[in-house]
């Protein structure tokens, strides 16, 4: 990338960000998140009962958190920009699809980590009480980042299907339930019935939550990068597809 | 500076435009008309590289739309039909993301802000967000994104629209004076702009150009271009037509009286609007001592040209 383009990105993404914090959608948001972290935390995830020095209690949560809460910040990248007509403008001033298609999501996955970095408290209170492992933590909040970023990567092609918000929501929420949902046994044992073993380790593989744990265990695998980096790469690609199609349509 | 080839269209089985052509070069000023669904703003889409033609090409500034996009949009601003903001921002923050995509920063983003807000009228809501304007407002906000480059194509779609009369007149007068150094295209319902602003128009109607020229030739086509009225008090009305009908240059003379008024109209032999035909019916008519008081040369009427050539909505759908 030229830095130009690079220049592109970052105003694009510098738009959206502004957007967000000139409407109430990111307080909201963000108070929202923490609220919810903190009951998840403390109240379903018995955090004190436990008596362990670390995040187990507090990231466990995320992938069901992030379920609604990602499709919910996502769900207007695209499909405002089609409703209110403003997507014939972005796309006729001299960047290309992909800087905006980039631009959007790093916006929205920057203001995600924001959201998730003003959940620090948890840290200070675990450091407080015990002496977790730091390394672990980083690893478990790395691997939140990359979920979040995984489901937003499906809200941004599912928001360029659409000028609906709320079906650009449904959409992702489906897509990410499924992704949860792949390798638990109720539903791979639903496939092992008739289906061959191929695919069902096929659809198994599809699942985040073991790429996940694994960064809450502390272990940074090259496998589990590639995993939520080709999520994220396949979903930016198709909504660039979504995109060309509405235009040539 | 805007070059389209042989341009087409289609959406499914339907043909929204078909093969249009023309050029427009730099100080030239084109408007676009026709019905509402004529392909106007189909047309303006493929030329600003918002969708592509199923055939034909557009070249802006000797760069092919498609395959050359971004040098080809740099040079151009466009307004799009709607005029669509981003309503979440202010007018100043909506103009800066503008400036920054067509590569404008620091000092040149202000000063480019600045020529456009006192262009466009602006400043009394240059801090207010774009959700609180008024249509009027939000239309010249979306005006000013398009010229905030200064670019040397301008590719409007409907400027004027929304617009209340004095607005209107301010928006023309702006587009004269860009025209005299930018290639501007611009489409409208007004045929009044028509006269006002163009230097050249296009009709088009179903995906069709049905008429392209100057406003002048647009007129020449009206039935009654180049006719010459005189209402004569107290004449006879058959010498006064015998006395036109044997004019070198009159054609058909046709005659009303009322009042003990006679109206003459004068067909030219040759259909061209020029001062000929009207300064030899007034020589007839001071040697004859006629008493007119009225003597006119119809120059034709661009509505009148608009209706005949181009098939209203109502009669497209019996058809």
């Amino acid at each position: 990338m030229t830095s130009e383009s690079l220049r592109n990105v970052w105003t694009i993404a510098k738009r959206e960000l502004v957007g967000y914090f000139n409407s109430p959608v990111a307080y909201v948001f963000i108070v929202i998140f923490l609220l919810l972290n903190g009951f998840f935390t403390f109240m379903l995830g018995s955090y004190f009962q436990r008596g362990e020095a670390n995040l187990n209690a507090f990231l466990m949560w995320h992938p069901w958190l992030y379920l609604f809460l990602v499709p919910a910040a996502g769900m207007r990248l695209w499909s405002e920009e089609r409703r209110v007509g403003t997507l014939e403008l972005l796309l006729t001033m001299p960047i290309s699809a992909w800087q905006a298609i980039i631009g959007k999501f790093l916006a929205c996955w920057l203001f995600l980590g924001l959201a998730l970095f003003l959940t620090f408290p948890v840290v200070l209170t675990t450091t407080y009480l015990g002496d977790p492992d730091l390394g672990a933590i980083a690893t478990g909040y790395l691997g939140s980042f990359l979920l979040a970023g995984a489901y937003l990567a499906v809200t941004v092609m599912t928001s360029a299907m659409t000028r609906n918000q709320v079906i650009a929501f449904i959409l992702s929420v489906v897509i990410c339930f499924f992704l949860i949902l792949a390798g638990w046994e109720p539903v791979t044992d639903l496939l092992v019935r008739w289906a061959p073993d191929w695919l069902v380790s096929t659809v198994a593989a599809f699942s985040v939550m073991p790429h996940f744990t694994q960064f809450q265990r502390g272990v940074v695998d090259l496998r589990d990068l590639v995993f939520f980096g080709s999520v994220i790469a396949f979903c930016l690609f198709s909504t660039s597809v979504v995109l060309r199609g509405l235009r040539a349509a | 500076m805007i070059t389209v080839e042989n341009l087409v269209k289609d959406f499914g089985p339907k043909r929204a435009v078909n093969r249009v052509s023309f050029t427009v070069q730099r100080g030239e000023i084109l408007g676009f008309l026709g019905p509402n669904g004529a392909g106007k703003s189909t047309t303006m889409r493929m030329i600003t590289g918002f969708i592509p033609p199923t055939e034909g090409r557009v070249s802006v500034g000797g760069h092919d739309v498609n395959e050359d996009p971004i040098p080809a949009k740099r040079l151009m601003g466009y307004l799009p039909e709607s005029a669509p903001c981003y309503s979440d921002m202010t007018v100043h923050g909506f103009l800066s993301f503008a400036a920054e995509m067509r590569g404008l920063h620091g000092s040149a983003r202000e000063d480019a802000i600045r020529r456009v807000v006192g262009l466009c009228f602006l400043e009394n809501v240059l801090h207010q967000s774009v959700d609180t304007l008024s249509k009027g407002y939000r239309h010249r906000t979306c005006l000013a994104q398009a010229i905030i480059h200064d670019p040397e194509v301008l590719v409007l779609d409907e400027p004027t629209d929304g617009l209340d009369p004095n607005q209107k007149h301010e928006i023309r007068q702006l587009l004269k004076r860009f025209g005299q150094n930018k290639a501007i295209i611009f489409s409208t319902h007004i045929l009044e702009e028509v006269d006002a602003v163009c230097t050249k128009a296009i009709i088009i109607d179903r995906g069709q150009v049905v008429a392209h020229g100057t406003p002048a030739e647009l007129r020449a086509r009206h039935e009654l271009a180049g006719t010459v009225t005189i209402r004569i008090q107290g004449a006879a009305a058959e010498s006064v037509r015998t006395r036109l009908a044997g004019l070198g240059t009159a054609g058909k003379v046709t005659l009303s009286t009322a009042e003990g008024s006679v109206l003459a109209r004068v067909y030219p032999r040759d259909k061209f609007v020029n001062g000929d035909l009207a300064r030899a019916i007034a020589e007839v008519a001071a040697k004859e001592g006629w008493r007119f008081d009225d003597l006119r040369t119809e120059e034709g009427r661009l509505d009148d040209v608009f209706r005949t050539i181009t098939q209203p909505d109502t009669t497209r759908r019996a058809a």
